[in-house]
């Protein structure tokens, strides 16, 4: 046989994107994003407490329509990667391995952190804070 | 860092594959497109395209497969032995997922029937993959008993119902490789992570109540790679054709590792 290299069969290019990689990489990029996140947090506290001028800045940068729209990433994030978490504290645990269990705690993961945001959120609006 | 596009040499796309029609007179026509790879021709892999007269074929995606072989085209390369779901030999990545060929029904195929090597392996050719690290990673958890104290002199080494029915799921995998090649982290670090399968088979020896090198086992295994890159994704017991558990399996061992520290 010729000496060239096997090829490497495809992988990603025709595995089934299913629920199991979906949710799995969906809390690796919400980890990240929270990590770029408290970049924002750290933000408004350091101008909190470097005076009004600056904080108004920060808070009228964050209260504009495209602040608002991280904002809502970030708390879906927050929320998400919460979820799933507690999601992965069962499996060490020992709990929730079979097929049917974690196909149904995934889904009450997607389903409770929107529902956690909506609420967030509502909350926010009701109250005129947003 | 993983590579998430194929290797120049593995794009399967780049050149066209070829047309095997349906005969004339044939009723239910199924089209199958199968990765095709010839190590001898010095071409890139493609996809060729087959339509069967599944009318005049068996039920299971392996009775395509020969019919293929048989009739149209004799230089489909795969794997195959039992054709009952027993010996492992035909696994394969049909329609998105890591299955048995003889096992999976054509009836459960919508549309086209795609089937490609298992994903991520090197290609011997076709549709057969080099399965030499996935065997070498199921030799290195030493997957045989392994004792100190010497058998009692009048019998066998004895476990109570309880005991063997804690091996009697995980010693029924056959080897087949659907779940490591089904499983992200694999893919991107089967150089040092067990994956699935040696890690079922590790979990087999670790809870066996004759075994008494649970302690060195687990200290092969307490790793970040060897055991810890499963990041419990759930993709090997969603794929695995006699419906173990993989996953419960890694699950119990990092438990079984913690647990030992406290």
């Amino acid at each position: 046989m010729a000496a060239r290299e096997r090829p490497l069969s495809p992988h990603l290019q025709v595995y089934r994107f299913a629920y199991t990689m979906a949710l799995s990489i969906l809390h690796r990029a919400t980890g990240i994003a929270l990590s770029v996140g408290m970049l924002l947090l750290a933000w408004w506290l350091v101008a909190a407490a470097g005076g009004e001028a600056g904080y108004t800045q920060v808070v009228t940068c964050l209260g504009s329509v495209p602040g608002k729209v991280v904002l809502f990433g970030f708390s879906f994030a927050f929320f998400y990667h919460l979820c799933a978490g507690l999601r992965h504290l069962a499996w060490d645990l020992g709990h929730g391995f079979e097929k049917a269990t974690a196909r149904r705690s995934g889904a009450a993961v997607v389903i409770v952190s929107l529902g956690l945001t909506a609420a967030l959120w509502a909350l926010l609006l009701s109250r005129g804070a947003a | 860092m993983a590579e998430f596009n194929l290797p120049a040499n593995s794009r399967y796309k780049d050149i066209p594959g070829k047309l095997h029609p349906a005969p004339a007179g044939a009723t239910k026509v199924k089209t199958f497109r199968i990765y095709r790879f010839d190590p001898e021709s010095g071409e890139k892999p493609r996809i060729d395209t087959y339509q069967v007269d599944t009318g005049k074929c068996g039920p299971m995606v392996l009775d395509a497969l020969l019919k293929i072989k048989n009739e149209v085209d004799s230089s489909l390369t795969f794997r195959r032995s039992c054709r009952e779901g027993i010996c492992g030999s035909c696994a394969m990545n049909i329609d998105g997922t890591n299955t048995l060929a003889c096992i999976k029904g054509l009836d459960t195929i919508e549309g086209e029937v795609r089937i490609f090597p298992l994903p991520h392996m090197p290609v011997v050719k076709d549709l057969v993959p080099d399965l030499t690290n996935f065997y070498a990673q199921y030799a290195a958890v030493k997957p045989w008993l392994q004792t100190r104290t010497p058998p009692p002199p009048d019998g066998e080494r004895l476990q109570s119902k309880e005991d063997q029915e804690k091996v009697d799921k995980p010693s029924a995998c056959i080897l087949c490789a659907c779940c490591s090649t089904s499983c992200p982290s694999y893919w991107w670090n089967s150089d040092r992570y067990l994956g699935p399968a040696a890690l079922l088979a590790a979990y087999r020896w670790i809870v066996d109540s004759r075994d008494e090198a649970t302690g060195e086992r687990l200290d092969e295994l307490e790793d970040p790679f060897r055991l810890y890159r499963c990041h419990t994704i759930m993709n090997c017991t969603e794929a695995c054709p006699k419906d173990l558990n993989p996953a419960r399996a890694i699950g119990e061992i990092k438990r079984l590792i913690a647990e030992r520290q406290v």
